[in-house]
């Protein structure tokens, strides 16, 4: 952190040589976050060390509390969002599973708290590295599921978090996934705007009706059982049906503040504008070797394209049909693993797979497991998986739907 | 920091506020004793009050969908997060405040739990929560003893021989649980030096009860109490006898009252006059034998429980409240 983004307290535009967990630490800031809480663990724990000098040198008013656990950590930003005020956390690995019981009534209650979690294997045996795991637990809770590819777009999309969490169409909570390392440490130009900008686009969050207070003697998360407690998922699943255009707006509007952002929030595509045979699917920083790999490919001739899904919660089940349902052959590419799942795949590959059943017309479906525990994933991996969908389509069959790439056997 | 309010102590019980911010509603067994510590820790309170309930009895039991028994703002929390659950209430509220996103007022913040989710599960959340000096709050743990609302099963604040239904007396094993209660209040007085309120109470002692409550709303800063409440369906008793029981926990020199204020201590109450010497104890048996959960105690066992409390009061360097004994001289 240079010490001009303190001495100006976000006044002017600028652009700083950050890494992601500093770009949102900044975010935090910009969108002046009343509750962030800590509890260390590599990798994702890189944010609140810039939080904390953030708060130290007075570029920061915040209440920044360090949890004794990460379960402390949840609940405290639970409770601080359920009075009204605007609040920030995040884990990564085992400690965002220390959480869980936290994490899954955060969902339950519709507080809108916006997290980080710095994507990380999950212990035993020890590893620092990324694996999707971790953040994919939460897919089913009622999370808004984000995966962030540069530190850039961590920035902007924290600032979107708060926005579109807090939008009271949905008021659900929102995890931006960072990749460990790849994201996290590694530092790029970014892009910093003035805290007036941010005050133009992000209002403050209001809880209306359901705020906790006195003045609004409510009683919140009665016990419920079997009489009502199905009327109740629904109305979490309304608001999740509700998440797509609330975050269409946001992004719209985030575009026309800030001057940047992609064609769709859902996905970004990479060379696929000449309907490609193969396209490659995945999420996260793995696009940058991917990205490498295809104009290597493309210049020998192959026509390869790339589609990184960003949201994976709320997924984009139209988008991810119309960019995929044109190809021969989808190669997914898991950062995760799920130990008995159909075809023994990843969990992406069986999302996107069981999104694409309902066309007439279907692409072959292919998964590769890469990169666990934070291994590279090379160049030549990606050529790899590419040479195995592309034998899908020239024999018209899948000899092995779930492929481990770069592992020694 | 934010602002305290003004709750002067109460004088006599015709003083206890009659307002109620706790009515009906709820479905806790009849005489349960801890719905009554309910109420007079909100009567005591007031209305400008956000209360945060951990699971347990007087969750399940107390608050049903569309029969809330709660006038004040009232949310859940999860078993071991009444610490936590405090914190972040406060935390949400002293951050607004200071930015003016919120009207600057003193807004009093009680999280509760039971033995099982204090005592137990949420130990390290509620020492954490004492540490931030900067929060107004107050944590109150009831203690009926036992994870109740579960069916009845021992904690680590049930005391020595009870009989629940994860140490029921059997064939070969008379004695299932063999842990002394937990010495709770002042572990937690002791652990954090910071802390400026830590009291013990009973509701049976109502007027005492809510003096206490007060003092620790009023301090400033985070705050504990620990109040044993009388279980009708865990004790196994008479309903009619909670308030008796309650008494008679006190008066046996088993549950002291007291509170540690600034590093003050006072007793209160029977203990007071307990610790002067001016009452005698009555015998452990008058209250463990009024119980059904204590009814396969052998002479032998009464013996021991009351060999127990006696050296808690004789040997101990504080008299029932700090359990070892002062350096020695130097004899050298
Ligand atoms: C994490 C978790 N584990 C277990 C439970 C099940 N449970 C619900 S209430 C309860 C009993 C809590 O005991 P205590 O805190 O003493 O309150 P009481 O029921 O006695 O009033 C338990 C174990 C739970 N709700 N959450
Ligand atoms: S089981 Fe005990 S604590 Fe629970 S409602 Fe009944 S009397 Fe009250
Ligand atoms: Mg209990």
């Amino acid at each position: 952190m240079t010490t001009t983004i303190e001495d100006q307290m976000f006044m002017t535009e600028s652009e700083e040589l950050i890494s992601g967990s500093e770009a949102v630490a900044i975010a935090c800031a910009l969108a002046d976050v009343d509750v962030i809480t800590a509890y260390p663990i590599r990798p994702y724990d890189t944010v609140m060390q810039y939080v904390s000098k953030l708060k130290a040198d007075g570029a920061f008013d915040c209440d920044f509390i360090v949890a004794e656990s990460e379960h402390s950590q949840f609940e405290i930003v639970k409770h601080a969002s359920s009075v009204g005020a605007r609040t920030f956390c995040g884990s990564s690995g085992v400690g965002w599973f220390y959480a869980f019981e936290a994490i899954a009534v955060t969902a339950g209650l519709r507080l809108p708290v916006v997290a980080m979690v710095g994507n990380r294997a999950l212990d035993d045996p020890g590893a620092f590295g990324v694996e999707h795991n971790d953040a994919m637990a939460v897919r089913d809770l009622g999370w808004m599921l984000y995966w962030v590819a540069t530190a850039q777009e961590a920035l902007d999309m924290a600032l979107m978090a708060w926005k579109i969490a807090e939008d009271s169409r949905a008021f659900l909570p929102f995890a931006l996934s960072c990749d460990g390392s790849f994201l996290t440490h590694s530092q790029a130009i970014v892009n910093v705007p003035t805290q007036e900008q941010v005050r133009r686009f992000l209002p403050d969050y209001d809880r209306g009706r359901l705020q906790l207070h006195p003045d609004n003697p409510i009683t919140v998360a009665p016990q419920v059982n079997e009489d009502w407690l199905m009327e109740i998922r629904r109305q979490s699943d309304e608001a999740m049906h509700r998440t797509p255009a609330v975050i269409k707006e946001v992004y719209e509007e985030f575009k026309q503040v800030f001057g940047r952002g992609d064609p769709s929030p859902f996905l970004e595509e990479y060379m696929t504008d000449d309907d490609p045979d193969i396209i490659l699917m995945g999420m996260g920083t793995l696009s940058l070797p991917v990205r490498v790999a295809i104009r290597r490919m493309r210049e020998q001739g192959k026509k390869v394209g790339f589609v990184r899904l960003k949201f994976f919660r709320p997924f984009a089940t139209e988008e991810v049909q119309e960019a995929l349902g044109n190809c021969k052959a989808v190669a997914v590419v898991d950062r995760d693993y799920s130990f008995g799942s159909p075809s023994f795949g990843g969990v992406l590959f069986n999302e996107v797979r069981s999104a694409l059943y309902p066309l007439e017309k279907r692409p072959h479906v292919v998964n590769f497991i890469a990169g666990l525990g934070g291994r590279e994933v090379r160049v030549r991996d990606v050529e790899e998986m590419v040479e195995i969908t592309q034998k899908a389509i020239d024999t018209g069959k899948i000899d092995r739907e779930c492929n481990w790439i770069g592992v020694r056997e | 920091m934010t602002t305290l309010q003004e709750l002067p102590q109460v004088r006599g019980v015709k003083n206890i506020p009659l307002q109620e911010g706790f009515t009906s509603g709820h479905r806790t067994c009849q005489g349960c004793e801890s719905a009554l510590t309910m109420r007079l820790m909100i009567k005591a309170a007031g209305p400008r009050t956000i209360v945060v309930g951990s699971t347990g009895c007087m969750y399940v039991a107390n608050t049903t969908y569309y029969s809330t028994p709660w006038v004040v703002p009232w949310m859940h929390t999860q078993l071991g997060s009444s610490g936590s659950a405090a914190t972040g209430t406060a935390a949400g509220l002293a951050s607004m405040m200071r930015k003016g996103k919120m009207k600057d007022e003193p807004i009093n913040v009680i999280a509760f739990c039971g033995d099982g989710g204090g005592v137990d599960m949420g130990l390290a959340g509620i020492s954490a929560a004492l540490q931030h000096d900067e929060y107004n709050l107050l944590i109150l743990c009831y203690d009926n003893e036992s994870y109740a609302n579960t069916d009845i099963q021992v904690s680590g604040s049930s005391p020595w021989g009870a009989n629940s239904t994860f140490s029921p007396p059997g064939k070969v094993h008379r004695i299932m649980n063999r842990r002394w209660k937990k010495n709770t209040a002042p572990m937690l007085a002791a652990g954090h030096p910071s802390c400026r309120y830590v009291a013990t109470a009973c509701a049976s002692y109502g007027l005492d009860f809510t003096n206490k409550v007060r003092r620790a709303l009023t301090i400033g800063g985070p705050t504990f109490i620990h109040v044993i409440d009388p279980c009708p369906k865990g004790w196994d008793y008479d309903p009619k006898y909670s308030h008796e029981l309650g008494m008679l926990a006190v008066e046996t020199g088993l549950w002291v009252q007291y509170e540690i204020a600034d590093g003050e201590l006072i007793l209160s109450g029977p203990s007071r006059a307990i610790g002067n010497g001016v009452r005698h104890r009555k015998p452990v048996r008058e209250y463990l034998q009024r119980q059904g959960r204590f009814a396969h105690l052998t002479e032998e066992d009464l013996e021991f429980f009351q060999g127990r409390v006696d050296d808690s009061w004789e040997k101990w360097w504080i008299p029932g409240i700090v359990p070892f004994s002062p350096p020695a001289g130097d004899g050298a």
